[in-house]
């Protein structure tokens, strides 16, 4: 026995000692110092599952459902478990080709990994849901079916309010930093969908999962004790009155322009229609990419809610104002009259205003007949006054009424994109034309409303309720309450009358005497209604298109009943020819019939029906839109070629699996015959990124807003 | 003896038996979280041996009555039939060439019904025995370097075999015998010789291969320097030097690449470079790998396994998650966490806490082991236990090192722990032998 080797026995056990040493060194490290490994597991292991509230609903006066939600079915694939899945069956229910199947599985792929399901197809029609849900079991594993809340649209009327939903962009993010929005969520990018976001998205909920290597999810995180539940968005009440706005929409059918009614005596909204408008569905849905393309690049510019995004010379409208300030200023009382020899000559040398029907007149009267050269004579007293030291200080005064009948500056609707409209000002024309260097004839059309003078039609319809509230209004809006109060302070200034001026009852009374007329016995009367006393004033808009002139803008606008107004509404039809009275006033008074009886004289119907019937798209714009349409012809007789070219190569292939088509495809490759369709797979068009068509879009809008400002 | 002693529990050291429950005890626990989904019925799924851990505790049943039946054999039959068992043990070896199953890449497992087996496991009880065997033979003088040739071959020879099953992790197994020779009285330059070379092959793997020529020659021709007056008196000194150093520089120059390029296969490569954060030069050789492509297949490769097992046992801090709430491990992100990653497990579920206190019973059970090895009276037990201490540290500490990230990712399972029949048998055997010459620890055999 070799003794002498004993001691390497404590060398064997100090070897021992030494290498545990080092490895509970490194233990201690992993566990006790470095402190970044319990950060790195839960960002393994712990999935932060965002739960999305359904949207609030939105309501109109009748408590109707304007806005719901509903479901919509996508249809999922985890291309891992593809493997024996009738392909070919699936593609035939789907009506796809196997290149398309590909396509989207590989598509899938890329976004989300093989192991995680992706979106197959999206917001399935109902009978291709159908279809699948009964085959379901042939695809199960690879394939399943998943709900998603989309919204719907009970009335396929009021888009340009609604506005619609839209994935939020890095922009978006940058603003809404903490409201908790992730990208590739949804939110409201237009209308009441936007302006009420924070209400209609209540909040959101937040779940804590417990995800496996292949992010498959193995159930809740600590029994869910740090999960916060969900709480759904918060209901609008609006004032608007559904069937109101469909007659409105169904009138300017093939018009362009718009349709604004307002209760004057809470400022809500009755019906705000934008024509030419779409059906709100579609832009949620299957088609929504599609829809949504074909909107953008519509020449009528669908997409622009002309109610306040597009502002007007007001035209004879404004001569209701224009009595207002020369009643209050002073310059004129009930009794003025001027004469009209045919045009007004106020201003010597420079191009006569034309009057339509010679005489003499009252105010009222001057109103009822719209006489161009009694406004222009008031308003040359205003602008003259001696009260005034110099003429900024009238121009000035004038522009403080009009500032305070709510033109000139945005309202504050709840839709947003509103328009400031313009009155001009002193600064204006001194920068225009050099101090002291102008005076009232420089500017003489404003009297009448055309020239510097520049109005929404929520404004103009305001300007109704204005007159028609003997002064005062409280802002338009369209939401009247938000179930569960107003969190977020967003109605507090719809709840304030706003009277900025005090005004004598009497001057009002002068002019709604002069309004009754029109309808009773001047340019608005083919338009008047049996039964209920309405004041109205027709407009006839002229106006240039790059120093062209086009055919006149057709305006009326109105409030019903004298006595105790209901309505204050007002209609433009753009480009119509003719004058207000022919085709905006008969429009109204169909309204206001419809908003105060419900219902529509049957003397009535005919002309409502030739309404409808009438197309005055502006010519411009059929030539614009004629170009487009040769243009997409001519492409889509280029695609049609090409899928015939593919479908002659599809029947070719009798082929079922992927991995068979897979073999294809680089068959195709090699192949020469087939590679020009091989390659036209995805059609590019289809997809235009947003950007983009933004440009566009924004480029069309320069246009409208040069076409409509002149 | 048996005739005289009836009782088979005389002599046995029960600190031995105790540790050895405890240990599997904890290994079934470890087993048990690693692969339990909620909702299991964990009774029925027991009782009917369907999950890993009903099967490791059905292993560990047959492992008691392998036990006891090794308790009940008389001592000397291990010394008798040590040779018979060695070339047993060399013949199944030899077996799996013709018989393997191709099993998750490795070439050493047969199929035994619905069992894998694999003898590259087996056989180290049969080694250990007959290294004990050959050295406590009275013929063999272990100062004579023949001997101590005889005796490397005997442990290494498995070893070649394993290797060229591409089992390497198992083959290095055998390299832990050189610790019974050490205590045997094989020369101390033998192990610092090893101790050098590994240095060498790390120094290789780390610097730029110019850089660390340069710098093993201007250590040449320091030592020159620094002892040219026994150089003036003896040539020979010289001679010596210049060959050593040639040698360095050979082995670093040509040896490492070849056998990283010729000899080891790619994997095992990657993880050694992987294991230094560096990427394995030999493969960027090979034309179209973009950088990136290298980069993508690292991280789901080798070091994957390794980052996650470090994320699993760091995240346990230091009283641990809890056994169910490791999410790391109960999750699978951690690969092969029931065998060779078991030891995460217990990382992140018990944390510091509990490693330490796993790692100190192995601590115990090797140091009781070594102390069992002095007492006995016959070489042939001596040389045995430091077999069975030498095997199981290696295990333990490669293993350990390896989920820590400290040692190259080599398939060994952890001794009692891992799930795995025939690691848990072989393990379980290689002591109760031991325990069982221990109880007849006043007998020399031979």
């Amino acid at each position: 026995m070799p003794v002498f080797n004993q001691s390497r026995s404590r060398i064997i056990r100090l070897i021992f000692l030494l290498v545990f040493l080092v490895i509970a060194g490194q233990l201690f490290y992993l566990q006790v110092v470095s402190g970044k490994f319990r950060q790195m597991a839960d960002d393994n292991a712990i999935l932060k599952k965002t739960i999305y509230p359904p949207r609030g609903i939105v309501f109109d006066r009748y408590r109707k459902a304007i806005v719901n939600n509903t479901l919509t079915h996508d249809l999922m694939v985890t291309p891992a478990q593809l493997k024996g899945i009738d392909t070919l069956f699936l593609c035939r229910l789907l009506e796809i080709d196997t290149a398309e199947f590909r396509t989207r599985v590989i598509t899938g792929i890329i976004k989300n990994s093989s192991q995680k399901p992706s979106i197959f197809e999206a917001s399935l029609s109902p009978q291709k849901y159908a279809r699948i849900q009964e085959n379901l079991w042939r695809f199960q594993k690879a394939f399943y079916v998943q709900e998603r809340p989309i919204r719907s649209y009970p009335f396929e009327a009021g888009a340009n309010i609604f506005g619609y939903l839209g994935e939020v962009d890095t922009n978006y993010l940058k603003k809404h930093d903490d409201e908790g929005y992730v990208s590739g969520d949804y939110a409201g990018m237009t209308g009441l969908e936007a302006s009420y976001e924070k209400a209609l998205m209540g909040e959101r909920g937040v779940q804590y999962l417990i995800k496996d290597n292949f992010s498959r999810i193995q159930g809740s995180y600590e029994g869910g004790a740090m999960d916060m539940e969900a709480v759904a968005g918060s209901n609008l009440y609006t004032s608007l009155d559904i069937e109101l706005q469909e007659l409105g929409e169904k009138l300017m059918t093939n018009k362009v322009g718009s349709i604004v009614a307002i209760d004057p005596r809470t400022g809500g909204i009755i019906a705000m229609v934008s024509s030419p408008t779409y059906n709100p569905g579609y832009l949620t849905g299957p088609e929504r990419r599609r829809h949504f393309n074909e909107l953008y690049r519509d020449a009528r510019l669908p997409l622009l809610n002309r109610a306040v995004n597009a502002s007007y010379a007001p035209g004879s409208t404004f001569k209701t104002l224009q009595a207002l300030v020369g009643l209050a200023e002073g310059v004129i009382n009930t009794r003025t009259t001027f004469s009209c020899g045919g045009a007004f000559y106020g201003c010597g040398s420079a191009k006569p205003m034309g009057c339509l029907d010679p005489g003499t007149y009252y105010l009222s009267s001057g109103i009822t007949h719209s006489c161009n050269t009694y406004f222009a004579n008031v308003m040359q007293r205003v602008i003259n006054n001696p009260k005034y030291p110099s003429i900024d200080s009238s121009l000035r005064a004038w522009n403080n009424y009009m500032s305070a009948f709510g033109l000139g500056h945005r309202l504050g609707v709840d839709v947003p994109s509103e328009r400031k409209g313009m009155i001009p000002t002193p600064e204006f024309f001194n920068k225009q034309y050099g101090s002291g260097k102008w005076g009232f004839c420089t500017f003489r059309s404003v009297s009448i409303g055309q020239g510097e003078v520049t109005a929404t039609p929520i404004q103009v319809a305001n300007e109704m309720a204005y007159i028609a509230n003997k002064g005062w209004y409280y802002i338009p809006h369209v939401v009247d309450s938000i179930e569960g109060g107003d969190k977020f302070g967003l109605l507090e200034k719809y709840r304030e009358k706003i009277r900025p001026i005090n005004l004598a009852d009497s001057i009002f009374e002068v002019v709604h005497q002069g309004m009754l007329g029109v309808m009773e016995s001047g340019t608005g009367r083919g338009s008047r209604v049996e039964g209920i006393n309405i004041c109205g004033k027709t407009g006839t808009v002229e106006n240039y298109y790059r120093g062209v002139k086009q055919p006149n803008h057709s305006f009326f606008a109105a409030f019903a009943p004298r006595e105790n107004p209901r309505i204050a509404i007002m209609c433009v039809v753009e480009n119509s020819g003719r004058f207000g009275g022919t085709y905006a006033a008969p429009i109204v008074s169909l309204m206001i019939q419809q908003y105060i009886n419900d219902s529509i004289d049957n003397r009535w119907k005919p002309r409502m029906e030739s309404i409808i019937k009438t197309n005055l798209i502006p010519k411009m714009m059929v030539d614009k839109m004629r170009q487009q349409d040769s243009i997409r012809k001519a492409k889509e007789e280029e695609k049609g070629l090409k899928t015939e070219l593919k479908n002659i190569s599809d029947t070719l292939q009798t082929e079922d699996n992927l991995s068979e088509a897979e073999a294809r495809v680089s068959m195709k490759k090699d192949g020469k015959p087939a590679k020009d369709t091989s390659k036209q797979k995805p059609s590019p068009k289809d997809m235009i990124l947003p950007d983009s068509s933004k440009k566009k879009m924004a480029m069309g809008r320069d246009t409208a807003k040069t076409d409509i400002n002149q | 003896m048996n005739q005289r002693n009836p009782a088979i529990s005389k002599g046995i050291d029960w600190s031995l038996v105790g540790i050895y429950l405890l240990l599997v005890a904890i290994g079934l626990t470890a087993i048990f979280a690693a692969t339990y989904k909620e909702g299991d019925p964990v009774l029925q799924s027991f009782l009917r041996f369907k999950t890993d851990y009903s099967k490791q505790f059905f292993f560990f049943l047959i492992g008691g009555g392998i036990a006891l039946f090794i308790l009940l054999t008389d001592s000397k039959f291990f010394a008798a039939t040590a040779n018979l068992g060695y070339a047993f043990g060399i013949f199944m070896l030899m077996l799996v060439f013709p018989f393997h199953s191709n099993v998750k890449g490795t070439e050493s497992i047969i199929k035994l019904g619905a069992f894998n087996f694999q003898p590259a496991e087996f056989c180290k009880i049969f080694v250990a025995l007959a290294l004990a065997k050959y050295l406590s033979r009275p013929e063999t003088d272990f100062t004579k370097t023949k001997s101590q040739f005889l005796a490397a071959a005997i442990a290494l020879f498995p070893a070649a075999i394993t290797i060229l099953q591409s089992e390497t992790g198992l083959a290095l197994v055998y390299f832990s015998f050189f610790l019974v020779m050490y205590r045997e009285g094989l020369p101390s330059i033998i192990l610092l010789i090893g101790f050098a070379v590994a240095a060498l092959i790390v120094a290789t793997i780390v610097i730029e291969p110019n850089i660390l020529a340069l710098v093993l020659t201007s250590i040449a021709a320091l030592v020159i320097y620094a002892l040219r007056r026994q150089i003036k008196r003896n040539r020979g000194l010289l001679f010596m030097i210049l060959l050593i150093w040639a040698l360095c520089v050979g082995v670093q120059r040509f040896a490492v690449p070849y056998i990283f390029k010729n000899v080891l296969q790619k994997h095992q490569v990657e993880r050694i470079y992987d294991l230094f954060g560096k990427d394995n030069p030999y493969e960027q050789v090979k034309e179209g790998i973009k950088a990136e492509d290298l980069k993508k297949k690292k991280e789901s490769g080798t070091s994957y396994n390794v980052r996650q097992s470090k994320i699993a046992i760091g995240s346990g801090r230091f009283f641990g998650k809890g056994l169910l709430n490791a999410t790391q491990t109960r999750y699978d992100f951690v690969p092969e966490q029931r065998t060779d990653f078991i030891f995460c497990t217990v990382g992140e579920g018990f944390g510091f806490t509990g490693s330490m206190v796993l790692l100190s019973l192995y601590l115990i059970l090797l140091f009781r082991i070594v102390t069992i090895a002095e007492r006995q009276r016959s070489t042939f037990s001596r040389c045995y236990a430091y077999g069975v201490a030498a095997v199981f540290f290696f295990h333990i500490a490669i293993n350990i090192a390896m989920t820590i990230g400290l040692a190259p990712v080599i398939g060994i399972p952890l001794p009692f722990i891992s799930y795995g029949g025939t690691s848990l048998l072989t393990f379980t055997i290689m002591l109760f032998i031991l325990i069982r010459l221990d109880a007849d620890r006043q007998m020399v055999l031979r």
